[in-house]
């Protein structure tokens, strides 16, 4: 029986490969064809808007050593990281604090559902046009935002929002928070509904607190989430492009400029460093590939801790199954 | 008696947060929908309204009077995005398939590999990207935005992860012995069960395709070609600096057919965002 089913697998084998060319045809093509080629202009001085020869570099890591000595790119990567930090912290408290709510088994929040549809809806308009919109909210010195301070009699004067580096820098660490927490919530909510009942009723007859069972039970138990998240908040967070650039274009004095602005500016105004561009994107690619590669770890070794725990289980089961 | 009393005031500051974070996320909305029909000396003398004016048309002449062209973008993004979106899940899924169905030598570190290069944005690769595209001569070419969308990494993985447990192997092999060929299984058997998947990743798809600025700004050069992002970032330009009303009224058209489309879809939309994260 066995030996027929293997026969009968290994006769269908060739579909398995035939079902992926499509794929991988295209991903050589239009994903790996590109990394290799931008790797290559890296080393090249390739450069000038409608250029198509180039030849390699005598020193071939110079335009690594130029961007990485380049104060803009220091300043765009220490921006991008402080925008991303200010945006991510309050997203992942807010979203704790509405997942350990809109989840309390004890008290439920009435329309619920109504205010998950309004907190996710920022994530799904078009960046481009949040960014825009944000720029005329905060304008001088009639936007939205002076007109309902002036009301309320918070502030007597207008204020010049735009012109002043924190406050620039964090309207855009807000408007990511603004578009990311309500997503950030649904997975951590999908997380605690996962989560076996049995371990919180075990907590409540133990005499846990609403707080002590979030603390110990709750955030312990997904774990693994919010690591996901938080990878892949920072993957995304250092690939912001869409925001900073339409926003303030960078500005104001390079506050909102981000890697991937630099990387575009670089690239397709100005000189068209084609080839610096490249060797930031390639820089780029090594501080993402590590952090991937941290996830990727960290997610095996649970699958792992799984494997073991169930072995133990199994164990404990034949154990008992003796007595 | 004090238990209870301590409740309501939690409950009453539950209630606060989320009724705050909603005006949130509604407000900006609000305040961009009303001032696309108000003129721009109305918005200057006070920039919020709760009531709309009657300045709608006039916004509108003066914002199609320059540059900006709804329609143009709305096909141009409808057609990239369509297309993509097809592409992404039925080539998606039929990888997937191969990965669930079929024992083949190279499964295993195929897979691996999927999951290895999941995370890698497009962006870091565009400027090969665009030198490749550039010498092909091919940069105003909206196949450029659509066919990468057929080697779709995490949404391969996404599949895999559905097909296992839904598909049943048995009624692979009972079409085979009724002679279907392997490919009409997969088109007729497999797709059908897997439509939830597949509409959850569609909508996906379709929002990102959508929103997507980074790549059509890089390649397409032809006004003919933009895309709605890219409409949207003239509004940024100077032409349209002291026209208020008509740069709010632009905003408003790509942002109403997203906020219409999602009032109908939310539910799934927020269902897709929970199952996603199972895989996490």
């Amino acid at each position: 029986m066995k030996r027929k089913k293997q026969l009968g697998s290994t006769k269908y084998a060739k579909y398995g490969y035939i079902f992926c060319i499509p794929f991988v045809v295209t991903f050589l093509i239009f994903s790996l064809y590109p990394i290799i080629y931008t790797t290559v202009i890296g080393f090249t001085d390739f450069k000038g808007l409608g250029a198509t020869s180039f030849r390699f570099l005598d020193d071939p890591f110079q335009n690594f050593k130029l961007i990485l000595a380049n104060p803009s790119f220091i300043t765009a990567l220490k921006n991008t990281l402080k925008m991303w930090i200010f945006n991510f912290i309050p997203q992942m408290l807010i979203a704790l604090l509405l997942t350990a709510w809109f989840t309390d088994r004890r008290s439920k929040i009435k329309g619920q559902g109504i205010f998950k549809v309004l907190f996710y809806m920022p994530n799904i308009i078009t960046a481009a046009t949040v960014a825009i919109l944000f720029n005329s909210l905060f304008g001088y010195p009639m936007g939205p935002v002076n007109d309902l301070l002036i009301r309320f009699g918070i502030i007597d004067e207008p204020i010049k929002f735009l012109i002043n580096k924190g406050i620039a820098q964090g309207i855009v660490s807000f408007i990511q928070f603004w578009m990311w927490y309500g997503y950030t919530m649904v997975i951590l909510i999908s997380g605690v509904l996962g989560i076996s009942p049995e371990i919180f009723e075990s907590a409540s007859v133990d005499g846990a607190n609403r707080v002590q069972t979030f603390f110990y039970i709750t955030i312990p138990s997904i774990k693994t989430i919010l690591l996901f998240t938080l990878v892949t908040s920072l993957i995304g967070g250092l690939n912001m492009f869409d925001i900073p650039k339409l926003f303030l274009l960078g500005g104001p004095d390079n506050a909102t400029l981000t890697t991937s602005v630099f990387i575009y500016n670089q690239a397709f105004s100005g000189s068209y460093m084609y080839n610096r561009a490249a060797a930031a994107s390639m820089i780029m690619f090594v501080i993402i590939a590590i952090l991937s590669a941290i996830l990727f770890l960290a997610l095996r070794d649970r699958d792992e801790d799984q494997i073991r725990k169930y072995a133990k289980e199994q164990k404990k089961l034949m154990k008992e199954g003796r007595k | 008696m004090k238990k209870n009393r301590s409740e309501t005031v939690l409950k009453i500051v539950m209630y606060i947060v989320c009724i705050i974070l909603s005006i949130l996320s509604i407000m900006p909305f609000w305040i961009m929908i009303m001032n696309a029909t108000r003129s721009t000396t109305e918005i200057q003398q006070h920039a919020i309204s709760l009531l709309p004016s009657s300045y709608t048309m006039k916004n509108l002449s003066i914002l199609l009077g320059k540059s900006f062209n709804p329609i143009v973008g709305f096909t141009n993004s409808a057609l990239i995005s369509i297309g993509s979106t097809a592409c992404a899940i039925y080539f998606s899924a039929l990888t997937a398939y191969s990965l669930v169905v079929y024992d083949w030598k190279l499964k295993r570190p195929f897979f691996s590999f999927i999951m290895a290069v999941m995370m890698i944005p497009a962006q870091i690769t565009m400027i090969g990207f665009y030198q490749m595209v550039y010498k092909a001569q091919m940069t105003n070419n909206l196949l450029m935005l659509i066919l990468p969308a057929i080697a779709s990494p995490s949404m391969v993985f996404f599949m895999r992860q559905y097909i296992q447990p839904a598909l049943s192997l048995e009624l692979v092999n009972a079409a085979r012995i009724d002679g279907a060929k392997e490919f009409r299984i997969f088109n007729t058997i497999a797709l059908p069960i897997l439509k939830p998947a597949l509409a959850t990743q569609a909508i996906f798809s379709f929002v990102s395709s959508w929103n997507n600025l980074f790549t059509p700004l890089v390649l397409l050069t032809n006004k003919d070609k933009y895309t709605m992002p890219i409409m949207v970032s003239l509004l940024r330009g100077d032409i349209y600096k002291t026209e208020y009303g008509s740069v709010y009224l632009g905003l408003t058209l790509t942002v109403l057919p997203s906020i219409i489309v999602y009032l109908f879809l939310s539910k799934y939309i927020i269902e897709g965002v929970a199952m996603g994260s199972v895989k996490g």
